[in-house]
């Protein structure tokens, strides 16, 4: 039985709903509209009015090199980091699934990382994997130049990759370990009963009885390391070196807000939503069919 | 088919100890049924013969071979869970075969054995359907269609009735019997449940508090239950219990108010003693007869085959089981029969059965 609480007449409902409305009109829906037609105009520097151009600002953006290395770099960034968040993630949240010792400790301290803001850890691993003062100095000394962010744009995206995962690792963890322990225990053991040992248990029982929060998690991880590498890049290696880790959501930032061009900035935004929606699209057409819902 | 020997095993959890040292042998192709009220031990007992478990200390033994320390799927054993655990991703086939599918026999044999298996559970229909598009019944036998396609040394029920209503259970109840009979495997049958425990068991296993408190078969357990717990346990309304003190020439009940005239034999005056009679054992006869006890009706209930009369006897309530057409109204008087050959003896302190008055008791002169 549903219970569902009816309203009389239609604008009490709507009443209450307009606190939200407000909100989301407020703070989503007018400054993507404003985007949408600041993409479509070139707009004065100094202010002044706008000037419609139409498609011209997506043309001369889409005809541009760095534009497209930028995407490349952002699509290898939410690739990378997504897969070794989530594989991380995983592989703690199943150990400790198991009792084993410390998993109590454990379950508390991998949560930490994700209530940190990204430029706090941007900053702590930049001291971390420093090529002259850090962790990493100990590497170069044995392999002079192994290692050199600043140069070398592998070491930079690399350097991103690590610290974006490290922050998602947590989050990953808490769904993933809420969904091992959403599985009956006795169905581990009656796969236990029927021969299975520990890791065929894993992936004949376990795997596919989280695919939903893998699916929930593969989506979020994407999405999220499309918009929130931002704070992370900026403080890491700015864009650099030699663009290499000129993520789109940073050259949204950079060209709009260093380079004054708020136009090409807008239609950036608009191309960097339609890419993610268009992804998430795809995600539910074709992942979600593996997906087993209980 | 194999025996299986427990030989003082113990469990606890951290500082609690929930299995005190329980010592039973069960026999190849026997049907043993494990009964007590929840928190007995019982589950944890047959999860520690599953190797589910850790064993605390004691030994079991499959076969001759000592368990203890052997994996779950080494032991041989199948077990059929009370929430019937089934693997909600996979079709019944796929549920039925798992096992095999673990131990690598090939595709074919195993569609074989699955079908042969549907067959005997009267399943082949459903084979392609999730568990959750199966009914309660269903499922419960997929559930044993698991346990049966690996032909197990030994089968392990875990309650496995508990989640059906009424009518099923019954019919789920026969179905394990015929099936137990067919294949003649060694069972061990968990439950809480009386009625189950006395029409499945070949043999009866009484648990309380981590103990066993008697192993027979469920005649033996109803007619000479070994202690006041399993007197009151077992049977459906419980036995009656009166306190009384040992006399000289009898047994002093109910605080003196009624007298029990019979041979003392051996027990000392003085020695707190508790009358056990079952409600099915007691007549109702007219008030004021001869040898029989005066008593007030406090409530009738109802059974449609009898009627369970509850009665009030000088402030001790007492039930009365009789099949014969009397409906005395609440407040009227009664007169209970009762033969001495329907009377339990249990100490009052320890609770353990005394046969002493047994041997030659006269007519009660209640």
């Amino acid at each position: 039985m549903e219970k569902r609480v009816t309203f009389g007449s239609w604008t009490i409902g709507i009443l209450f709903a307009v606190p939200q409305l407000l909100l989301i009109f407020t703070f989503f829906y007018w400054p993507a509209g404003q985007a949408v037609y600041w993409s479509l105009t070139l707009q004065q520097p100094w202010g002044g009015g706008n000037i419609w151009v139409g498609l011209d600002n997506f043309r001369s953006i889409l005809s541009n090199a760095d534009y497209w290395n930028s995407i490349t770099a952002s699509l290898v960034f939410a690739g990378i980091s997504t897969g070794l968040a989530m594989f991380v993630g995983l592989v703690l949240a199943a150990l400790t699934d198991r009792q084993l010792t410390g998993s109590r400790f454990y379950r508390v301290v991998l949560i930490w990382p994700y209530g940190i803001a990204a430029p706090a850890l941007a900053m702590a691993f930049r001291f971390i994997l420093a090529p002259e003062a850090g962790f990493m100095a100990v590497v170069n000394q044995v392999w002079p130049g192994f290692w050199d962010p600043g140069l070398d744009g592998t070491d930079a995206m690399a350097s991103i990759i690590i610290a974006f995962s490290w922050k998602y690792v947590g989050y990953n963890f808490i769904f993933f370990l809420a969904a091992f322990q959403a599985i009956p225990r006795s169905l581990i053991e009656a796969a236990a009963m029927d021969g299975s040992g520990v890791i065929r248990r894993f992936w004949d029982i376990q795997f596919p009885l989280i695919t939903p929060t893998i699916f929930f998690l593969l989506v979020i991880n994407i999405t999220e390391s499309f918009q929130d590498s931002f704070g992370i890049v900026d403080i890491m290696t700015s864009g650099g070196p030699a663009n290499a880790t000129n993520l789109m959501v940073y050259k949204i930032y950079s060209d709009g807000f260093k380079g004054l061009d708020y136009s090409g900035a807008a239609a950036q935004s608009i191309i960097l939503m339609v890419l993610i929606v268009v992804l998430t699209i795809f995600q539910f057409r074709f992942i979600e069919r593996r997906v087993h819902y209980r | 088919m194999a025996s299986i020997t427990i030989r003082d095993v113990k469990k606890s959890y951290a500082k609690m100890q929930v299995v005190h040292g329980v010592d039973l042998d069960i026999a190849s192709g026997e049907f043993v049924v494990i009964l007590g009220p929840s928190g007995c031990g019982k589950s944890t007992l047959l999860r520690m013969i599953a190797g589910l478990e850790d064993i605390s200390g004691g030994e079991i033994a499959i076969d001759g071979t000592v368990v203890n320390k052997l994996e779950p799927r080494e032991r041989g054993c199948a077990m059929v869970f009370q929430n019937y655990a089934l693997y909600p991703h996979m079709s019944v086939a796929q549920n039925i075969g798992y096992s095999l599918k673990v131990a690598g026999v090939p595709a074919a044999e195993r569609t074989q054995r699955i079908q042969a298996v549907a067959r005997t559970l009267e399943l082949e229909h459903l084979l392609d359907r999730k568990p959750m598009a199966l009914s309660g019944g269903q499922r419960q036998r997929v559930a044993m269609g698991r346990a049966m396609i690996r032909e197990p040394k030994v089968f392990l029920f875990d309650e496995p009735l508990s989640n059906l209503d009424a009518k099923l259970r019954v019919q789920m109840r026969s179905e394990i019997r015929k099936l137990h009979r067919r294949l003649n495997a060694t069972s061990v049958f968990v439950t809480h449940d009386q009625v189950e425990a006395m029409t499945l068991a070949d043999r009866l296993v009484v648990m309380n508090g981590g103990r066993v408190e008697q192993v027979g078969t469920p005649a033996e357990i109803y007619s000479r239950p070994a202690s006041r717990f399993v007197a009151t346990f077992v049977g459906a309304p419980a036995m009656n219990i009166l306190e009384g003190t040992v006399e000289l020439d009898g047994l002093s009940l109910l605080g003196g108010s009624r007298h029990l005239t019979m041979a003392r034999a051996g027990l000392p005056v003085g020695t707190k003693v508790a009358m056990g009679i079952r409600p099915e054992a007691v007549r109702l006869v007219a008030p004021g007869t001869a040898g029989a006890l005066n008593a007030t009706v406090d409530l009738v209930e109802e059974l449609g085959a009898g009627r369970v009369i509850y009665v009030d006897l000088d402030g001790a309530s007492f039930s009365v089981m009789t099949s014969e057409a009397v409906h005395p109204e609440p407040g009227s008087a009664v007169g209970l029969k009762i033969s001495p050959d329907d009377l339990h003896f249990f100490s009052s302190d320890t609770g353990t059965r005394l046969e002493v008055f047994k041997a030659s008791v006269p007519e009660p002169a209640l």
